[in-house]
């Protein structure tokens, strides 16, 4: 036995490369439009070009000549068919029956009307072109608060006033707070629709195993438990016979955070057919059918005293939830309820949510889901309100936010935030852009003309979704680790991570928990036949949730690897260091795979102890966590084409403890770029007779390599009590944290020209306009 | 009616039949069974489908399988040599410069066009030089970082 202790370095913490990278540099990783089977047929839907309209009659004669297609199908083939699911349950709350295919009426533009099934992709989109849908187009409605207004069209013919429902939060006494106030602003700040854009877009291969009546689901979802459950249901058909795999998925932003009509539908028709099917959605069949994210209509109203002390918040908040529930629609708007106070010590808020049907596709969960609206409001109202007291933005926020040693702090909406240091991230990123100098420089700048803003945001969320009892299907995470024979390390996890890279920051909790490699651990995902049940991943949950299972999973194996290393030394006193057992008084020890051996060889077992080296962790957090941080950006603004050019962006991100840096990073980045495409670039646009005049990337404006900054990104590090990783989440942060840092500062580059307020996105076009009007002011 | 095509792929010759509407992603990814270029947008936006075609970077998407006649094509299954990773596939993966890795294989074909039109790109030369790329995930800082670091090896 050796005597020698090797202890390697801690990986936790450390810019590690990724695992997953080497598949997905050489074109050799499994998408779902990668996989090709025997006898695979090609499903292309038929998508009403209508925002609202009754279906008279569809035709499918033609196309069903046309040799190799296979199968149509119609409303009428899935009627006795499950609804597409909405997990919601609000007090009230109407729910529209969500048939798979429309029945005798369509409710938005890309609503599914017919499917056809053929032998080749090509063949496919021919006859889908020669069904004939005869449609009697119907007035829509598009705008979320034109919906609600009286007399107009009504998207359900059920409900003629369009409205699903009407929430109401309040916290404190916010009549009083008004009542004290010295200062009221008021502002309508809006939330424009946005498209998530994965680069992948759906996908879904269907295979029936007539033999074994069993359904193989390969989906590009970041939820394949919950979808095996769903669509199992929608079928008819035991949950255990379903098995759902998700291949590479190529991002989801929330949008794949969903069960889809096209999921179930091909699970059917794959049975009907007999035959494995496969449907790959078209960018325009994306733009058009997949869920679209925000879609906020606010009305807010801030209660302050004329010294700054901020003392009340209400909102008014008409959410456009679309023409349907998909997974989550209608709570994604409460979501911005509660995070409505930010890093503020707001006592008292009230809030009330209607939420509003539209002849558009249905809104859902987009990066931030809901906390980006909120924040992008309240960080609005607090530069408004230093605008009025003519207070410097900076000095407001620090002067309100919730001091540090009042955590956890109990909310006016009922959340406890679990810890904090609000003031430190702001004043490091004053410091970084040397904000004294700025504000001069901007005085100076001012003299002759220039337009230049200086925007800060200051920024809290709620991530690691859970607890359970904030999510519908439960908030907990699995993990199950298993040590095998040889020593390697195979690592279950119920997150499915599409991109995030927790086949690194996992392998990197394995190698310092058991002193392995970590190119010896093995991380698998998204198989729920080989998986134990898992929620997915979301809400900047992966690491804090999974990985916090996965922490907990690993303690309980190394108990156990003690127990063996204990039997082996033939010792009471053994320590478990670096992946070897030493006994504490001899100083002798036993290497991990000596002791992997021995679990499984079972020649001898200790007292109690079952074979094997196999843990599962089902983790359950106590709380969310509450990330937070600072965001500034120096803009300048052309004051002949209205064009914003932004000089510096600065962001400080406080995600609790780090587990590595590089992956960190580029979550910030990518988080940053949606949050600029919504400030500066995106928005969803339909015309009221319910056209998506935004269709392709044509028309819609993703942020391209040349409109991006530098990102100057930091840290903070305020561990989270909540999990024993210390972690918050970071998959959110940059789009939370950046948009209203980039109105503002703009807003504050138009502030000599009296602009208060500039509605997203910031186009060249707005901002020519205001710079005029306020010439001619 | 079919026609006839031979086209080299990654040095190997193919020869197929195709229907003369057959676009040369599909060409690469369903007949030639090469399924590292993907299909973002199929109107030429996105970029995840860039080959090279006889040594420049074009989009697959945005061309019939036909037009490939008799013609060289180069796509990231074939740009390691012998096991050995391009430098740009290298540079990648050190400096993180792919989330999800969908726009990835498109993204360094186009990176690879761009070295070798400009061996030494400013940071604003690799911002246009990408511009016809799209990426979601990482906001394309990393993969800016990415180009410059191969650039800087390839000049040290």
């Amino acid at each position: 036995m050796a005597t020698i202790i090797t202890r390697p370095e801690t990986k936790f913490g450390k810019r590690v490369r990724r695992q997953e990278d080497p598949r997905l540099i050489t074109g050799t990783a499994t998408y779902v439009d990668d996989l090709k089977m025997p006898g695979m047929h090609h499903a292309c839907i038929v998508r009403s070009p209508h925002g609202a309209a009754k279906i008279r009659n569809i035709s499918t004669a033609t196309a069903a000549a046309i040799p190799g297609v296979a199968a149509i199908f119609t409303g009428a083939d899935i009627k006795n068919l499950g609804a597409v699911p909405c997990a919601a349950s609000l007090p009230g709350l109407r729910v529209p029956h969500h048939h798979l295919l429309a029945q005798d009426r369509v409710y938005f533009v890309g609503h599914p009307v017919a499917v056809v099934v053929a032998t080749d992709r090509y063949l496919a989109r021919d006859a889908a072109e020669a069904i004939e849908v005869d449609y009697e187009p119907l007035p829509a409605v598009t705008d979320p608060e034109k919906a609600i207004a009286p007399g107009a069209p009504a998207v359900h013919p059920e409900w003629p006033d369009n409205v699903a429902f009407n929430f109401h939060q309040e916290g404190g006494d916010i009549a009083q707070a008004f009542r004290d106030a010295d200062v009221v602003i008021k502002q309508r700040i809006t939330s424009q629709r946005l498209i998530p854009t994965a680069m992948e877009a759906r996908g879904v291969v269907a295979e029936w195993r007539a033999g074994e009546k069993s359904l193989t689901l390969y989906s590009s979802t970041q939820i394949p438990h919950l979808l095996r459950t769903l669509v199992a249901g929608i079928l008819g058909m035991p949950e255990n016979l379903l098995r759902v795999i998700t291949p590479e998925v190529g991002g989801g932003f929330g949008s794949k955070l969903n069960v889809y009509a096209e999921e179930a539908l091909m699970a059917f028709i794959a049975r009907q057919i007999n035959h494995p099917v496969k449907w790959v959605e078209s960018r325009r069949e994306n733009f058009a059918a997949t869920t679209h994210g925000r879609g906020h209509v606010d009305y807010f109203e801030l209660a302050a005293k004329r010294d700054g002390t901020m003392l009340g918040l209400k909102l008014k908040l008409i959410q456009d939830l679309g023409a349907y529930h998909q997974l989550l629609t209608p709570v994604i708007p409460t979501l911005s309820v509660l995070m409505m106070p930010g890093l503020y010590r707001f006592k008292n808020v009230s809030a009330d949510i209607v939420g509003a049907f539209t002849n558009c596709v249905p809104t859902d969960a987009y990066r931030g889901a809901g906390r980006p609206e909120a924040t992008h409001g309240v960080e609005r109202m607090v530069d408004r309100l230093a605008a009025e007291l003519k207070m410097d933005p900076a000095e407001l926020r620090l002067k309100n936010f919730v001091q540090s040693h009042e955590f956890p702090y109990n909310t006016a909406t009922g959340l406890a935030y679990d810890s904090g240091d609000y003031a430190k991230p702001l004043q490091k990123a004053l410091a970084q852009v040397e904000y004294t100098k700025l504000r001069q420089e901007q005085e100076e700048a001012r003299k002759t003309g220039k337009l230049m803003g200086i925007g800060i945001s200051t920024y809290g969320e709620i991530c690691a979704f859970g607890p359970s009892i904030a999510l519908p299907a439960g908030g907990w995470e699995s993990a199950t680790v298993k040590i095998e024979p040889t020593g390697k390390v195979t690592v279950l996890t119920g997150a499915s991570p599409h991109g995030q890279g927790e086949e690194t920051t996992f392998a990197q909790i394995v190698a310092d928990e058991l002193g392995v490699e970590m190119n010896d651990v093995l991380v698998v995902h998204g198989d729920t036949a080989v998986v134990q049940y898992g929620i997915g991943t979301f809400g900047s949950r992966g690491t804090a949730v999974g990985g916090s299972a996965l922490y907990c999973a690993l303690q309980s194996l190394k108990e156990k690897l003690k127990k063996f290393g204990a039997m082996l030394l033939k010792s009471d006193n053994v320590t478990l260091v670096g992946g070897q057992c030493i006994d504490e008084k001899t100083g002798k020890s036993v290497g991990f795979g000596e002791m992997a051996v021995a679990a499984y060889h079972a020649k001898q077992l200790p007292p109690d102890t079952q074979p094997g080296l196999v843990a599962t962790h089902f983790w359950e957090p106590p709380n969310f966590t509450f990330p937070f941080g600072a965001h500034i950006v120096v803009t300048d603004v052309d004051r002949d084409t209205g064009e914003v050019a932004i000089r510096r962006y600065v962001c400080v991100d406080d995600i609790g403890k780090i587990i590595n840096p590089l992956i960190v990073d580029g979550q910030v980045h990518g988080g940053v770029a949606q949050g600029i495409g919504q400030a500066l670039y995106e928005e969803a646009v339909y015309d009221d007779a319910g056209q998506l005049v935004t269709g392709e990337l044509t028309d819609y404006a993703l942020p391209k390599a040349h409109h991006m900054p530098y990102i100057e990104s930091s840290h903070t590090e305020t561990p989270s009590p909540v999990n024993p990783l210390g972690v918050k989440g970071v998959g959110e942060a940059g789009t939370i944290g950046c948009s209203p840092a980039v109105v503002n500062s703009v807003v504050d580059a138009l502030a000599p020209l009296g602009v208060k307020h500039i509605d997203m996105p910031l186009t060249p076009e707005k901002i020519w306009k205001l710079i005029q009007q306020g010439a001619h002011a | 009616m079919k026609r006839k095509i031979s086209v080299t792929i990654n040095g190997i010759p193919h020869a197929d039949e195709v229907e003369p509407r057959l676009l040369l992603i599909h060409y690469l990814r369903e007949v030639a069974g090469l399924t590292g270029p993907h299909i973002g947008c199929e109107t030429s936006i996105c970029g995840a489908c860039t080959v090279m075609l006889d040594g420049k970077a074009v989009k697959s998407c945005t061309m019939f399988a036909v037009q490939a006649d008799g013609r060289s094509l180069l796509t990231i299954e074939g740009l390691a040599q012998n096991g050995a990773l391009d430098p740009l596939q290298e540079a990648f993966w050190n400096e993180h410069a792919l989330q999800c890795g969908y726009c990835t294989p498109g993204m360094i074909m186009t990176a690879k066009q761009l070295l070798a039109d400009n061996p030494n790109p400013t940071e604003q030369e690799i911002r246009q030089g990408l511009e016809g790329n799209l990426c979601r995930c990482t906001g394309y800082q990393h993969i800016v970082n990415a180009v410059k670091s191969a650039a800087a090896k390839a000049g040290a």
